[in-house]
């Protein structure tokens, strides 16, 4: 049975700068079932990050909300003012990020780090505090916790520092879990490690996730979903087998031909021509794509594209899709 | 015909510590290995394996602890450093380093880049005879000839990736090493620079060395993989045979870790652990002892050594065969 967790609809931000305003999304839609992940794949400058910095509410000052709504647990999140959202982040939704060894406090015990969170949004008293904060990290199976609770990063290794900070992210329960490329940095087999762990912590607390990568083989692997961004738009949202066997747009299709996994030989890698638009032009055609595709046409300059149905759960932002 | 490269028994020791904590670390611990001229070899393994160390060995950017490594020939490991940088060998090994953004100097615009090189190491005559080879070089890599005189800040990633290799193949080298060469870029030009340098090969007829983190990448550019853990050479076999029927628990655990759609939701075994110290181990202990879910006391008691295991395969595990048995198991769950 389907609980919506977390629905993102119509999301527009620009950040203002020096040369004008870039308009990193637009248009952006997507939501996350309970117990469910949701991946986010793109290139670099495609908005994967941005959409996740929105939901926490950790935009900075430069970033001006166009339109659109984040609705989380029944309450737009959008018209939460600072202090709402500060009780919110850390206990009802939870953030891990790139390169867990800067990410943590460089001269606090891993342990008492793991404490902070609980004893800043917690029920959890002073005195039992120490005992929650080894059993976060047993939770996530670092072995020797009790030890490990006086470990520094910097005697940890790559894959123990993610460990901690998904500890960290989960000692409250939250529900709903970003991960924003967890495991850039790691070597594959601690990879498969951590994202078994994610895996498993949504399947055992049915808490939703959101898992933010630019490997499509990861998401592929662990995600229910997939949205597919480019330039910030979402340009196609499936369920991963749909996505993987059949991507409606141009862009998911070539992205998915690119990677090295799908391929038997050199020669039948795919590229994508030209990047990115600057994204402060003011001219900005309706399909963000337009210029690296095989399959325009003059209706895609004629429109603006909707981010509409394919099929029941398949959403694509294409006039020709596949 | 003799190999462009052969290397025996390398090593390179470290010095760690003080006092009490006085020990040696063995990044790279008696490897072997041969590079045929037009061959492209794959170096595969975890961080802190060696494979980078082992490398830069191999481009005589260190010094070698023991062990020879005969280039064409001639013994370039027996080369002190300094004397290296002026002998013939030194323009014939390049390298490709990882993230080009690092890698090249901010202040050299594109030509000065790979002009560089060619003045130290080719010695050109004229001015028109560098303009030339430079031009040519930037041809060969697909860079527009009016970006040669950009920064590398006012390019794109892609394009500093070829400007990385441009200057690498510019002295026409024999043997092009690379270290992790597309770890910095996004897919859709990660495709592009990796056709790049499968054509450079065809056209320039190099040999490659190929270290990668990225099994899927390295199977599709080269011929073998030699898969290192704790400065060892673990096992090594043509790459579709490696992929096919990986042989050391090592290789075979590394190769389940590759993130795969068709594993979704089954539950493949996983190493558990971190690898062993690499500061003085115990040269009767295998390395992978610990981790390895076949590990037994004879693996405490002997190191097993590299041993054939199928047409020009080797695996360094004293169960060779018995994965050998189990294998037709494994290729069924693998379905």
């Amino acid at each position: 049975m389907r609980e919506p967790l977390l629905r993102v609809e119509r999301l527009s931000l620009d950040f203002r700068t020096r040369d004008g305003r870039v308009k990193a999304l637009q248009d952006v839609s997507f939501h996350i079932d309970k117990g469910e992940i949701l991946g986010i794949v793109g290139e670099s400058g495609s908005g994967k990050s941005v959409s996740a910095f929105a939901i926490m509410g950790l935009l900075e000052s430069t970033a001006a909300i166009g339109g659109g709504s984040v609705h989380f647990a029944g309450a737009d999140l959008l018209a939460n003012n600072g202090a709402a959202m500060k009780a919110m982040r850390g206990r009802e939704i939870s953030m891990i990020f790139q390169s867990p060894r800067t990410a943590l406090n460089p001269i606090r015990k891993v342990g008492r780090q793991i404490e902070d969170v609980l004893l800043r949004h917690g029920p959890v008293a002073k005195r039992d505090a120490k005992k929650k904060a080894i059993e976060a990290l047993a939770r996530v199976r670092i072995p020797d916790a009790e030890r490990r609770y006086d470990a520094y990063p910097f005697e940890l290794s790559g894959g123990m520092c993610q460990r901690v900070m998904i500890a960290m992210a989960l000692a409250c329960e939250p529900m709903l879990l970003i991960a924003d490329e967890p495991t850039t940095g790691l070597d594959v087999t601690t990879q498969a490690v951590v994202m078994d762990l994610i895996r498993e912590m949504v399947d055992e607390t049915r808490m939703g996730a959101l898992l933010i990568t630019h490997d499509l083989g990861l998401a592929g692997e662990y995600c229910d979903r997939i949205v597919v961004m480019h330039a910030g738009h979402t340009v196609e949202d499936a369920p991963t087998e749909v996505l993987l066997a059949k991507a409606a747009h141009p862009y998911s299709a070539k992205l998915i031909a690119a990677t090295p996994a799908a391929a038997d030989e050199i020669s039948q890698l795919a590229s994508i021509p030209g990047g990115l638009p600057d994204l402060r032009r003011s001219d900005l055609p309706f399909c963000r794509f337009r210029d690296r595709c095989e399959r325009r046409a003059e209706v895609c300059d004629a429109e603006p594209l909707p981010f509409a149905e394919l099929a029941g759960d398949h959403l694509v932002r294409c006039w020709r899709p596949a | 015909m003799s190999p462009l490269l052969d290397v025996k028994g390398l090593q390179k020791f470290y010095p760690t510590g003080e006092g009490k904590k006085r020990g040696t670390l063995h990044a790279v611990d008696g490897v072997d290995l041969v590079l045929n001229k037009g061959e492209s070899v794959g170096l595969v393994g975890e961080s802190g394996c060696g494979k980078s160390t082992l490398a830069r060995l191999l481009a005589r950017l260190t010094d070698p602890s023991g062990g020879t490594i005969h280039f064409d020939g001639k013994d370039i490991g027996a080369i002190p450093l300094g004397k290296f940088v002026k002998a013939p060998e030194r323009a014939r090994i390049q390298v490709v380093f990882q993230d080009p953004t690092e890698s090249l100097n901010p202040h050299f615009k594109v030509f000065e880049a790979i002009a560089d090189p060619i003045r130290l190491l080719l010695k050109p005559k004229s001015r028109a005879e560098l303009e030339e080879r430079v031009r040519k070089a930037v041809d060969l890599v697909g860079l527009p000839q009016e970006l040669v005189g950009r920064y590398p800040h006012q390019l794109s990633g892609g394009q500093r990736a070829r400007v990385g290799i441009a200057r690498a193949i510019a002295v026409e080298p024999s043997l092009l090493i690379l270290d992790e060469p597309t770890s910095a870029l996004d897919v859709s030009v990660q495709a592009v620079i990796l056709r790049l340098l499968a054509d450079l090969r065809d056209r320039l007829g190099m040999s490659y060395l190929f270290v990668s983190h990225d099994l899927n990448v390295v199977r599709l550019l080269c011929e073998r993989v030699v898969v290192m853990y704790l400065g060892k050479a673990i096992e090594t076999a043509p790459s579709d045979e490696l992929f096919r029927a990986p042989k050391h628990p090592y290789t075979r655990a590394l190769l389940a870790a590759i993130p795969d759609p068709t594993h979704r939701g089954k539950h493949p075994p996983r190493l558990e652990g971190s690898p062993r110290s690499p500061i003085d181990p115990d040269p009767k202990v295998c390395r992978f002892y610990g981790r390895c879910p076949m590990g037994t006391s004879l693996c405490t008691e002997q190191a097993p050594l590299l041993k054939p295991a199928g047409r020009r395969h080797e695996a360094a595990c004293h169960f060779v065969d018995h994965v050998q048995a189990s294998e037709q198991e494994h290729a069924l769950s693998h379905r």
